[in-house]
């Protein structure tokens, strides 16, 4: 396991969290706990049909009942005055010739009550001439297709496309001659596959309190992973100056990426605008699943070629994700990722970003990776088993290392792969006896991890203690561990610090909480920011000693002179420079502003021991342990627990969860009863192995943890049920009437 | 909006007498308040009848146990009467849910939701329970099979409700079980339901058996050749063999979200077979 030199004194322990006690005790406020006075409700109307466009929609009925105070429709926002980048956006939170998939809103009103509300509804008429739709994503691509969008050519493609198509972009990517690759191959194994679409299931509804003025100022309180992208896309759908728009994020009850985008904020907003009171907007289960982002449903073949000693001659893959209406997926990220493991001379992605009649796709954890290593791991596993090779010592072969050349491009430092398979090899799991029915699956998984834009603030209190103040929504414990990299700093006591998020007029502008990023650019920011408080307290000291600020240095938590020439005086702890602020200059803050780079590269590497029922295709999950690399751990316990998340989603993806959609372009299972989620007696207790590679960007080593755990899971699932099956499953999810037919299939054949 | 809660089994008759819009009757309200949640239903009146005594008590009669139309999942599964006789009964019933749903969750609105894929509903038919049905005409009894007609649908009156339900004396060699399948372990619905209710003379030699189908057709079936395959027979493999295949062949599902038709045709044999093998081990306990 790597190694660190560096003695740590608060990163690395297991404190207590900030906002524990707040909700466990149920008084956190999330989006939906905020009142105002004269508040009024929000509702919307949403499309029935998958495909229609919409003639012309009345709402003078459900405008003249009493009780209601605004209605918004598309015409509602100036589309002209909106950036071009977020007209997709718009006409996603508010339909306006089309209504591409079932849920798409068409309207919206505010009123004094719910059952009002309710009522207005039902008198908005719209007029819709029914188009045919496309749900499946294969059938989208096909020639005859039904076209969502009548200017969609296809981007990236040489030469450029004559006619439009639902193929929104072309991408590609590798290396090397992949035909010269196979030609040195003795075995090569060429497979599709299929996964369904997943919701992100956080158990928080999107929800908000929009408060617009009369002199054009509004606030905005909602449950986000991102309240400066909120403020930045509302701002400009509402045509607002940025400035003018004040946005705090709740407490949120996850997000998982599906929180990256605005769907009723700037709904809320209009409806307070034109109102003149309080709008809030609760989105219910319904809605979340059928009207916000789900990520894509996929279509992939995989083709492997390896020589009879193991080592891998070519990789190609072709990735096809159906984006949803406005063909957002991250096919992209797919196919930049499917092979990020291994050390390949030849390797060669092509992936395909598909408009289909569906909600539009927003990120989920490792947005579109972990299906791609659904494929490309279910077939390194055939691949041990055909070549009689021991699938960890395959994968140690084949290992991306220091210095190799990523199948995406970039050429990888410091990475901690072939210590995540070795800590597996060494894991008593891995040696562990199976029984009948029973199958171990074993599968590898990266993701990139994200700096990006982010500003902090720290505030040294006079009684010593710190407030330190962040603009990236804790979506994981992340407030827990930027005390502990302010404790490490400053040399103070965790207990000390207080991390709070702040609105968006109080820090400048930080990127969305995703792409793993929080523990590792807030947490840079905020070591900087330390380093600035540091240097401005050891200025305040060399003042009181009347000796130059050079004179002076920070050592064991306390100034001190930094030499026997500075002169003798007694080091001053930070709790007196702290109580002398007001006497050697006022107010003691540390800040930093920073477009971080340098998040390093994280890999995992999954076991997982299932029992298959050979008579109902049941999969039980017996025993899963998730190995990963952490850089460095900040609050290992957090750490752990995004580990255990990301299998459990995964885990959910792999066996039930689906979205299912009927003839009628529909979707049927539009709640949890149908669509499932794991429940907690489903699952075993998820060990974890955290491995610590320092990444190399990062002063304490961190890398993004959050979301590499959800890149293993499906591949290594689907190789135990393959295993313990005796058939190979090559499509998600592998739920019982699917694991038994293939059973039942394999039989007859 | 009306919601009475009236303490008198003819106070509950009367307001369903006088009401002429959409009326729910409120048990536990697991079912009802979900339907008025999604807006699936908008009643005129709510009559809530757990203000009203007798049907908030297990009573033992004739050998039997009649069991109120209010008595909870919780209340019934901390019965050790109902349990000793009936523990396939119980063991659907206390399926149904959480924890905490099953504070508030009855029999008897499982009964009257209609569901095919209730899971108190194939336990209660293979137990041979009988409805009493009260309306303004008075009391009628009837096998518990007879009150769904269809999904959501039921042969009652319009001011008619069920009162309890009962649950018959049996003999010594008997049991019964329920199993269901779902593809997680709790908090789902049945894909497949299968109730057995067995009886053996002290040869080991099966003298009478229901067997009932949940979620393979538009209402829980009794399946009596499932049954013929058993009587007569010590149970063995090729009883067993029989009953699973009586039970396939009996099973008309259909293709929907929660499962195929070759699936639940299959499943709806093994779970027969599976419960027919707890009911007899229970059979042998005793």
């Amino acid at each position: 396991m790597g190694k660190q030199d560096r003695d740590f004194k608060a990163v690395g322990t297991r404190p207590l969290r900030p906002d524990g006690v707040e909700k466990v005790t149920g008084r956190a406020k999330f989006g939906a706990d905020l009142s105002a006075p004269g508040m009024l409700v929000g509702r919307f109307l949403r499309s029935p049909h998958a495909h229609a466009r919409i003639r012309s929609i009345d709402t003078s009925k459900a405008a003249a009942l009493p009780g209601v105070k605004a209605v918004v429709t598309g015409d509602s926002f100036d589309i002209t005055k909106v950036s071009s980048g977020n007209h997709d956006t718009l006409a996603n939170v508010m339909a306006r010739d089309k209504a591409l998939y079932e849920g798409h809103a068409v309207a919206a009103i505010a009123a004094i009550s719910v059952s009002i509300a309710r009522k207005a509804l039902k008198l908005i008429e719209v007029d819709y001439e029914v188009l045919p739709h496309v749900t499946d994503v294969d059938e989208a691509m096909a020639a005859d297709a039904p076209l969502l969008h009548e200017n969609m050519f296809t981007a990236n493609l040489t030469p450029k496309p004559t006619k439009p198509s639902n193929i929104a972009n072309f991408y590609e990517f590798g290396h090397g001659d992949i035909e010269a690759g196979f030609a040195k191959a003795d075995v090569i194994i060429e497979r599709s596959f299929k996964t369904a679409a997943t919701h992100q299931g956080y158990i928080e509804p999107h929800a908000c309190l929009a408060n617009m003025t009369q002199d054009g100022q509004g606030e905005l309180w909602c449950c986000t992973q991102g309240h400066f992208m909120v403020r930045n896309v509302c701002a400009d759908l509402m045509g607002m100056e940025i400035s003018k728009l004040r946005v705090t994020a709740s407490e949120i009850g996850g997000g998982f990426g599906g929180k990256t985008t605005v769907f009723i904020d700037p709904v809320a907003l209009m409806l307070s605008k034109l109102a003149g009171k309080p709008v809030k907007i609760v989105m219910s289960r319904e809605e979340v699943f059928k009207a916000s982002g789900p990520t894509s449903s996929t279509s992939m073949r995989i083709k492997i070629g390896a020589t009879n000693d193991g080592r891998l001659t070519a990789c190609e893959g072709e990735f096809n994700y159906q984006g949803g209406a406005y063909a957002d997926s991250p096919v992209q990220f797919g196919a930049m990722s499917a092979f990020a493991c291994y050390d390949l001379e030849h390797v060669k992605t092509v992936g395909y970003d598909v408009a289909a009649n569906r909600p539009k796709n927003v990120a989920y954890r490792a947005p579109g990776a972990p299906m791609a290593a659904f494929a490309v791991e279910s077939v390194m596993a055939e691949m041990a088993d055909r070549l009689g090779l021991d699938q960890l010592e395959f994968r140690l072969k084949n290992a991306a290392t220091e210095g190799t050349r990523s199948s995406y491009g970039p050429t990888y430092n410091s990475v901690g792969l072939t210590e995540t398979i070795k800590a597996a090899q060494s894991h008593d799991h891995y040696s562990a006896p199976l029984g009948a029915n029973q199958g171990r699956g074993i599968a590898s998984g990266f993701w990139f991890n994200f700096g990006g834009q982010t500003a902090v603030s720290l505030n040294v209190q006079e009684d010593g203690t710190v407030n330190v103040t962040v603009g990236t929504p804790d979506i994981g414990g992340s407030r827990a561990s930027m005390g502990l990299m302010v404790a490490e700093e400053l040399g103070i006591e965790y207990d000390n610090i207080r991390c709070i998020i702040a609105d968006t007029s109080s820090l400048g502008y930080n990127d969305v909480t995703d792409g793993s990023r929080t523990t590792f650019s807030s947490g840079l920011a905020l070591i900087n920011a330390a380093k600035d408080a540091k240097a401005k307290m050891c200025a305040r000291a060399a003042r009181i000693w009347d000796i130059p600020a050079e004179a002076v240095e920070w050592k064991d938590g306390c100034v001190q002179p930094a030499g026997a020439n500075a002169g003798e005086f007694e080091p001053m702890s930070f709790a007196e420079i702290a109580a002398n602020a007001d006497n050697t200059g006022g107010p003691i803050a540390g800040h930093h502003e920073i477009n971080a780079s340098g998040a390093g590269v994280s890999f995992g590497t999954h076991m997982v021991d299932v029992e298959v029922d050979p008579d109902t295709g049941y999969v039980k999950i017996l025993r899963y342990t998730v190995v990963q690399d952490a850089g460095k751990a900040v609050h290992p316990a957090y750490v752990e627990g995004q580990y255990q998340g990301g299998a459990v989603q995964g885990i959910g993806w792999a066996l039930n969860e689906e979205y299912i959609y009927g003839e009628d372009g529909r979707l049927q299972n539009a709640g949890f009863l149908d669509y499932r989620m794991p429940v907690a007696s489903d699952l075993p207790m998820i060990d974890t192995v955290i491995v610590e590679v320092p990444n190399p960007g990062h002063p304490y080593g961190v890398r993004g943890v959050g979301e590499t755990s959800i890149v293993p899971p499906m591949a290594a699932i689907a190789n135990a049920v393959s295993q313990a099956a005796g058939v190979r499953m090559t499509e998600l999810p592998m739920s019982p009437p699917r694991v038994l037919k293939a059973m039942d299939d394999a039989k007859g054949g | 909006m009306r919601f009475e809660a009236p303490t008198s089994l003819n106070a509950a008759i009367e307001l369903l007498e006088n009401e002429a819009g959409v009326v729910r009757i409120l048990a536990g309200g697991t079912d009802v308040l979900v339907q008025l949640r999604s807006g699936q239903v908008e009643p005129d009146l709510i009559v809530d009848i757990k203000r009203i005594e007798a049907m908030q008590t297990i009573t033992e009669e004739d050998g039997g146990f009649r069991i109120g139309a209010a008595v909870c999942g919780a209340e019934l599964g901390g019965h050790a009467g109902v349990c000793k006789l009936w523990p396939g009964v119980v063991e659907a019933v206390e399926l149904i849910g959480s924890t905490q749903v099953q504070g508030r969750a009855t029999m008897v609105g499982n009964l009257c939701n209609a569901s095919p894929a209730a899971d108190s509903v194939p336990a209660m038919v293979a137990a041979g329970a009988t409805a009493r049905v009260t309306g303004p005409e008075g009391s009628r009894d009837i096998p518990v099979e007879k009150i769904a007609t269809g999904p959501g649908q039921t042969s009652l009156g319009r001011a008619e409700l069920v009162e309890s339900v009962y649950l018959p004396a049996r003999g010594v060699h008997s049991s019964d079980a329920y199993l269901r399948f779902i593809p997680r372990t709790e908090m789902d619905i049945a894909v497949v339901g299968a109730g057995i209710s067995i009886e053996m003379d002290g040869n080991g030699i099966c003298t009478h058996a229901r067997v009932a189908l949940g979620a393979v057709g538009p209402r829980v079936m009794l399946v009596e050749d499932a049954a013929t395959a058993l009587i007569g027979t010590s149970i063995d493999e090729a009883a067993l063999e029989a009953l699973a295949q009586a039970a396939s062949s009996a099973a008309t599902p259909i293709d929907d979200k929660r499962g195929t038709v070759d699936f639940r045709i299959k499943v709806a044999g093994v779970l027969a077979r599976r419960a027919a093998i707890i009911a007899v081990q229970r059979s042998r306990v005793d």
